[in-house]
């Protein structure tokens, strides 16, 4: 209940800082449509239409009753219903983010794993290192990068990520692949470290020690006690990593062209297509909050002291 | 120990010329330099000794989990004859799950916090080869066997749903689960209420007729050795010094480190009034660095010319083989003269005259949660006189950290009570309280590691206690702090140190300092001496003891320790559940009549005296103060409740001889009558 309430607020604060930012932003809406030569009547009977040449309040109300209805109406730019527009491109990044978590969260958990059981030995320092390095660069630069070596140098992707209609899941891969590592490498080192530290704190734990004294072996201490626990604050990174992640896709669709819920996002800031912006921030805002309650409830399933002293 | 007739008896654990090294920063730092032992199956053997002897070493050598610095140089550990240096990982992993098991100190923490106590105890059965049916049958058996009410329920709950002695009891059965030939205890009562204790002992003593396993002892509570060990070694700088059957090292002991120990105990109800305690000069030597031939030679009031030139040879003592220590002179032991830096503290606490310092009445404190009210502390009255230490006694749970809290003005008092400094109202929260009435009451903190910001040096620490509480600033403050250290004995160099590089005892002076800075009235001591050392506590403790003197300042002393709140307090209150049970001079506590709780109090703490205690069990648990008994709290838990009386009303605190109050339903008489026995 409480958790529904602050979700409220929560969406209520993102839809406002939205219309505010793009209220910010110089220009006419009209005019930004239009173009620079079209007559001044045209502009003004679009403004009209569009509803954007009423008072800043009443394009306020406006915005806000859309977002509590989930009709976020239609594109200025277009005309097109916004949902029509944002849910494939969602879909479309989707898919992209989904295969870099895939990849992500595995790879990183398994090296901070392989690093904490290495502790400041030679192995540990250089994923420390790669990870630290790894995600200070961020994912564009990234992707540029990748983009040149794999898929223009040595022809292994796709320059352009958007597959050809009617292409095969398998197929499709070949195209996200470079893309998606371009994340994984971004998101790899923090995950990678929080990992670290969690299992290292296991590790030196008084119960890993009274499981290594009982005669278990040190995979078995590792999986069935030190894991469950050393998971909790890595679990949460994650989810907060899947907000990065949908800011940091803007960057990867662009250099990839692909026609994902970024580029969507970055067109609609250029057009100042305040529909369009509102439903896919938003959107990107309720997928956050999911994925938070989401590890909130896989941490309570590991934890059962979060679980048990909640309902008591 | 039936073994005359035995032929060859392989020692459960052989433990020959042992030394283990930590590496720190590339260098091997010495920690035992050549121990040996053996415990003979069915047998327990205690070592004892302060921190940093090499107690814990031993043991977790003893079954090859030393840190990842840890290194064994030489020497061979047999377990049941098989060679533990030698095992492999395959056979290290055998031999725990069969051979060797342990106990730890910090139940809670030993336990897997997100696994139910059924999966984590059948899993040590699985591990033999049992079925997962057989298993589950086997751990029910298990807590059954540690003595363990409802096992199916405890099965099915976490490990945070128990108290302390249940998840100990846990741990027990998980490391009985196979049998061992080797039991490690490793401080398996520290840090758990002394009546809790009490019951883990009892478990232990009443297990070990039931299995042959040999038990290695490691506690730094020389009672609790003695009364469950047979034999004892006492460890110094990471060498046995003396070896022996545990009556007579402790009654007689040989060696000059024993005997130091021993002395520096409050013990045989001695008071402060009677003399300081014995404290042993010096501090132990830094592990790794080169150690004198006798290695106890720099602290050792016996010592000579041949002390430092010779190692000391193993002196066997008594016709019966079984006893020996390392010293050139133990013969002289019976020399040792007790230092007696006695002040004439007798002249301050026999003066009744003194005016109250502080004086409570009703004082409750009430914790709202979620709607229930949680009485905490439930109507206290008492007086404190000026220069006198009066003592809290009670488990956790019993509301004395809540009466300090209180005092200090952390908590807020609950309407209706009333408190007076120096017969002047007192306000309930610091925030209304004036600068001097901040100023007049400090409080000692029992970790002073936490109490002390550990960037700061010393010096830096006390002037700013000085500067918030006297107001004093620049050269005047400085001169102050020195003036302060040197009253607390720190030397100049020491402000110029942060607490880290201090040692433990030198840290709680530097708390006790800071404490003393605004020369308070009232000094709050929270267990101030429960994180020290024996011969560091002592030292603490005469300091506290002159500090009174000199400066008649009040002490309102917490500990769970008897022998330190008898030495130390003049007058002790008994708390249970948030009520004062009874209140007295601490002779009339001690020597009774006194009321049941107090009575199993004092009955539950394990004598290094070895002295027949009458015991009187505790059943069960405190109660939540959100939910207390009905009638006399503690009513469910005492031996002496008369039914139809004590569950119906609660007893009034009642004066039953001068200065002397009880809180209990059976007369004075009655209750003289039944202790008597």
């Amino acid at each position: 209940m409480q958790r529904l309430a602050s979700a409220i607020v929560t969406l209520w604060l993102l839809a406002t800082i939205v219309f505010l930012i793009v209220n910010v932003l110089p220009g006419d809406v009209g005019r930004k449509i239009l173009g620079p030569f079209a007559p001044k009547e045209d502009v003004a009977a679009f403004n009209h239409r569009l509803g954007t040449d009423r008072t800043v309040i009443a394009q306020y109300l406006t915005s806000i009753r859309r977002v509590f209805t989930l009709d976020f109406g239609d594109s200025y730019q277009s005309g097109q219903k916004v949902t029509d527009i944002i849910l494939p491109a969602l879909f479309r990044s989707g898919k992209l983010a989904l295969l870099a978590f895939v990849l992500t969260i595995p790879i990183s958990i398994a090296a901070g794993i392989f690093a904490a059981r290495r502790k400041d030995k030679f192995a540990d320092r250089v994923v420390v290192n790669v990870g630290l390095a790894s995600s200070s660069i961020p994912e564009f630069v990234t992707a540029a990068v990748l983009l040149s070596v794999f898929c223009v140098n040595w022809k292994l992707g796709e320059v352009f990520a958007n597959p050809p209609a009617g292409t095969s899941v398998i197929g499709q891969f070949r195209y996200l692949l470079t893309p998606a590592m371009a994340m994984v490498i971004a998101y790899f080192g923090y995950i990678a470290r929080m990992t670290r530290a969690g299992v290292i704190g296991g590790l030196q734990s008084d119960y890993a020690r009274t499981a290594t004294m009982k005669g278990l072996s040190k995979g078995t201490v590792m999986r069935s006690h030190i894991l469950r626990n050393a998971l909790a604050p890595t679990i949460t990174v994650i989810s907060v990593q899947v907000g990065y992640l949908f800011g940091g896709i803007i960057g990867v669709e662009k250099v990839f062209n692909y026609a994902g819920l970024g580029s969507t996002m970055l067109t609609a800031v250029g057009a100042k297509d305040i529909p369009v912006l509102q439903g896919a921030v938003l959107l990107v805002g309720i997928i956050y909050m999911m994925s938070t309650l989401l590890a909130d409830l896989l941490i309570a399933y590991l934890n059962p002291r979060v679980r048990l002293e909640k309902t008591r | 120990m039936t073994l005359a007739d035995a032929p060859v008896i392989t020692a459960a654990l052989e433990v020959r010329d042992l030394e283990v090294a930590y590496v720190v920063r590339g260098v091997d730092r010495e920690v035992l330099r050549g121990v040996s032992f053996s415990i003979a199956p069915g047998e327990a053997y205690g070592l004892v000794g302060e921190s940093g002897c090499g107690k814990s070493t031993t043991a977790y050598a003893a079954v090859r989990y030393l840190p990842d610095n840890g290194k064994i140089l030489s020497g061979s550990i047999h377990v049941a004859g098989d060679d533990v240096i030698g095992m492999n990982a395959e056979q290290l992993r055998r031999f725990r799950a069969t051979e060797a098991s342990m106990v730890y100190q910090d139940p809670g923490a030993s336990l897997n916090p997100s696994l139910r106590v059924g999966r984590q105890i059948t899993e040590c059965f699985t591990l033999l080869g049992q079925s997962k049916d057989e298993a589950r049958r086997s751990s029910i058996a298990a807590l059954a066997r540690v003595r363990i009410a409802a096992p199916e329920s405890v099965m099915d709950r976490y490990p945070f749903q128990l108290s302390g002695g249940m998840q100990q009891r846990v741990v027990i059965a998980m490391a009985l689960a196979c049998n061992p030939k080797l039991l490690v205890l490793d401080e398996p009562t520290t840090g758990l209420d002394a009546t809790v204790e009490a019951e883990v002992l009892d478990l232990v003593r009443a297990l070990r007729s039931e299995s042959d396993a040999a038990i290695l002892f490691i506690a730094h509570n020389l009672g609790v050795i003695r009364s469950m060990c047979d034999r004892v070694g006492v460890m110094y700088a990471g060498k046995i010094v003396e070896e022996g059957p545990s009556q007579a090292v402790f009654d007689d002991p040989k060696h000059p480190y024993t005997v130091g120990l021993l002395r520096s105990l409050p013990r045989h109800g001695i008071r402060k009034t009677d003399r300081a305690l014995a404290t042993i000069p010096g501090t132990l030597p830094l592990i790794g660095s080169a150690l004198p031939t006798c290695v106890f030679v720099d602290r050792c009031p016996l010592a000579s010319d041949v002390c430092r030139t010779e190692v000391p040879p193993v002196v066997q003592i008594g016709p019966a083989g079984d006893r020996y220590t390392r010293c050139h002179h133990a013969d002289r032991i019976d020399d040792l003269e007790v230092e007696s830096v006695t002040v004439d503290i007798a002249m301050l606490a026999a003066s009744e005259h003194n005016p109250d310092v502080l004086e409570l009445s009703h004082v409750s404190k009430t914790f709202r949660q979620r709607g229930n009210s949680i009485p905490a502390l439930v109507d206290v009255d008492f007086t404190l006189a000026e220069g006198e230490t009066l003592g809290i006694v009670g488990e956790s749970g019993s509301g004395k950290s809540t009466l300090a809290r209180t005092m200090l003005g952390i908590e807020t008092l609950d309407q209706g009570g009333d408190m007076a400094l120096d017969g002047a109202h007192l306000q309930g929260s610091t925030s209304q309280r004036s600068a001097s009435e901040k100023r007049s009451m400090q409080m000692v903190f029992q970790n002073p590691d936490s109490a002390l910001n550990r960037s700061w040096s010393v010096r830096r620490i006390l002037v700013r206690c000085v500067t918030k509480l006297t107001g004093l600033k620049g050269e005047e403050a400085n001169t102050r702090v020195e003036q302060l250290a040197a009253h607390l004995r720190l030397t100049p160099r020491h402000l110029d140190l942060k607490p880290r590089q201090l040692s433990g005892g030198l840290k709680q002076r530097v708390a006790i300092a800071r404490a003393f800075a605004g020369d308070p009235r009232i000094v709050v001591c929270d267990e101030p001496t429960s994180a020290l050392d024996v011969s560091v506590q002592a030292a603490i403790l005469n300091l506290l003891a002159d500090l009174q003197v000199e400066k008649r300042t009040s002490y309102l002393l917490i500990t769970h320790d008897m022998g330190v709140v008898r030495y130390l307090a003049d007058r002790i209150a008994v708390m249970y559940l948030g009520r004062i049970q009874e209140i007295g001079l601490t002779d009339d506590v001690f020597n009774g009549p006194h009321h049941p709780y107090t009575e199993a109090l004092l009955s539950s703490v394990p004598s290094v005296d070895g002295e027949a205690t009458l015991r009187i069990r505790l059943d069960g648990e405190i109660p939540t103060p959100a939910n207390p008994p009905s009638g006399c709290v503690f009513h469910p838990r005492c031996p002496r409740a008369i039914e139809g009386v004590c569950e119906v009303t609660e007893p009034p605190l009642l004066e039953v001889a001068p200065g002397h109050s009880i809180r209990c339903h059976i007369p004075i008489e009655e209750l003289r009558i039944l202790q008597a026995k």
